[in-house]
């Protein structure tokens, strides 16, 4: 990465279609489709690939314990080494990190990752809502975690009360224009968005991400390998920060660990602008609010000002300066172990120039982005066209 | 789609795609000594805070630990039963496994002199008249309910008396109260 280390870059990318339900496949069936399709792309056979890392989100989604143990035979890993992250929903982030480290560290050169998660097959508003011993169960699901949060944002910007209307509806837009995208709702009006039930009031349910089922898969090479690729997306820069989810002072709405995040990431990149360098974002926003609250603590603004650049126009893929989410994002897709490594893929699919109807012309960096936890795992990368400077 | 290839005897029987085995899992949970004293002097109708020995801040319930840190919290200071609301979420989703009426308020509640809030439910107040910086005082089940359980405290209800302002509630009383000193 920026700190020194082998070069490394994407050379495949796969993933599923994502829907409610895919009843068609079991999970080594699902996780299996979305490796192939990055080996198809990578113009890999299984036999080349020397670790695989796997990520999704808890056990207890879905109750398989260690998935990744009974997935291996699907996923070629068989005599090869294999590692499994957690990190709550900031996973698909972090594993894709974990597998670049292992090349930028020249352990390996070609190296499969992998996240996914089945959300028919598992109960993640019971999961999240788990009652603690000797606490009072009161939390309904990660809506009930973030509303409160959304809520000081609102109130400390003054933002007006349908910007986040506004980035669903543009995230839904988006996603008309990508085949894989889970919600696809041509018929689908602003004021429908608007006018949609609150389910955790400042939340509506079209501010919601759905629940899904998916995987995503990349092929991650070193140099030599990568030079083989006619494009390659090369990785300049990532990093990955955590914080306790309570602590006196903490700043839930633009968390220490993610601008923290944001500052290693750009140093390591070299980008002194975000807003003019990166030409284009795949950030975690599972309900609308996050987009104006991440643009800001990721320094694409000033802080105040993201529900401004959500109004001006700037995140739509349609004329924006600063498309955000141009695959339909977290609010369109979500299938929570994958959702973050979808993101680090469709940045590295955007400056390979293979992001079909999504594709922002001209693409040279693109922003990975994921989140998890109560807003406390934050993993990122930024990916180019070119290699790193030197 | 995947083809599923069967064997001929099983021609034009409904495939099974799914099925669904409920597990059950019983468990021994150790408290700790920090939420082992919270809870016998909840018991006894105190709430108990941990008080920091880094500098001093108030963390309730106690956790034995400061998150910040990482050092053992060994002190307790009792606590008033009053606060205010830090932030809150009007909820019209059922929790699992909990039958509320619908909506109902869940809001981080800050007590007095505490530096950090807990998850809880706001009742007794229009959904409408909630508000970031609201007064509210406890309302405990009656005494011969009152067991070494969470559920002792049924809600929190309006105080009265003035809102603390926006830029002091919640988690920038931290802040505002300059208790944080560098590590704010």
């Amino acid at each position: 990465m920026g700190t020194g280390g082998e070069l490394a870059a994407v050379v495949g990318v796969g993933m599923t279609k994502f829907s409610a339900t895919r009843g068609d496949v079991s999970m080594p069936g699902l996780v299996r489709e979305a490796a192939q399709r990055a080996l198809q792309d990578a113009g890999m056979e299984w036999d080349d690939i020397d670790a695989v890392v796997m990520g999704k989100a808890p056990d207890f989604f879905e109750g398989v314990m260690m998935p990744e143990i009974f997935l291996s035979e699907a996923l070629g890993c068989v005599g090869k080494p294999m590692l499994r992250v957690h990190t709550a929903g900031s996973v698909g982030g972090s594993t894709a990190l974990v597998a670049a480290s292992l090349v930028h560290s020249g352990v390996h050169k070609r190296v499969l990752t992998v996240a996914w998660e089945k959300q028919s097959e598992s109960n993640a508003m019971w999961a999240l809502s788990l009652k603690q011993p000797f606490q009072v169960s009161i939390n309904a699901g990660a809506g009930g975690y973030f509303s409160p949060i959304i809520r000081q944002y609102m109130e400390a910007t003054q933002a007006p009360e349908l910007i986040g209307c506004m980035v669903a509806f543009k995230d839904r837009q988006h996603a008309l224009l990508n085949p894989y995208a889970h919600l696809h709702q041509p018929d689908l009006t602003f004021d429908q968005v608007v006018e949609s039930p609150m389910l955790w009031e400042p939340i509506r349910y079209s501010e919601t991400c759905p629940s899904s089922d998916g995987a995503a898969a990349m092929v991650i090479v070193n140099e030599e390998e990568a030079n083989k690729s006619t494009s390659p997306a090369w990785i300049h820069a990532g990093a990955m920060r955590s914080e306790a989810n309570n602590f006196p002072g903490r700043d839930e709405v633009n968390p220490l660990a993610s601008r923290e995040c944001a500052a290693d990431l750009w140093r390591q990149a070299g980008i002194v602008d975000p807003r003019k360098e990166i030409d284009v974002v795949e950030m975690y926003v599972p309900f609308s609010w996050y987009e104006p609250m991440w643009l800001e603590s990721l320094g694409f603004c000033n802080r105040g000002d993201g529900w401004k650049l959500v109004e001006s126009g700037a995140t739509h893929i349609d004329g924006g300066d600063l498309p955000v989410n141009c695959s339909g994002g977290v609010l369109s897709s979500n299938p929570i172990g994958a959702s973050g490594m979808i993101r680090f893929a469709e940045a590295a699919l955007q400056v390979r120039g293979m992001a079909g109807d999504h594709q922002v012309d001209g693409a040279q960096k693109a922003l990975g982005h994921a989140y998890g936890g109560g807003a406390q795992y934050f993993a990122m990368w930024v990916v180019g066209k070119d290699k790193p400077a030197a | 789609m995947t083809e599923i290839h069967v064997p001929p005897l099983l021609d034009g029987v409904e495939p099974v795609q799914s099925v669904r085995t409920p597990i059950r899992m019983e468990y021994t949970f150790t408290p700790g000594v920090a939420a082992q004293t919270y809870l016998r002097e909840f018991g006894n109708k105190k709430i108990l805070g941990n008080v920091s020995p880094v500098d001093g801040a108030i963390l309730v319930p106690p956790r034995g630990a400061d998150p910040r840190h990482g050092v053992l919290c060994e002190e307790f200071v009792e606590m008033p039963h009053t606060g205010h609301v830090g932030s809150y979420c009007v909820t019209n989703v059922p929790i699992p496994g909990r039958e509320l009426d619908l909506p109902y308020i869940s809001a981080w509640i800050f007590l007095d002199g505490a530096d950090v809030g807990f998850l809880n439910l706001v009742a007794e107040c229009p959904p409408e008249e909630c508000r970031i910086g609201m007064r509210v005082e406890a309302v405990w089940k009656p005494d011969e309910e009152i067991a070494t359980t969470a559920e002792n405290i049924l809600y929190w209800k309006p105080s009265g008396g003035p809102d603390i302002p926006f830029e002091e509630a919640g988690v920038r009383s931290w802040h505002a109260r300059k208790k944080g000193g560098s590590n704010a």
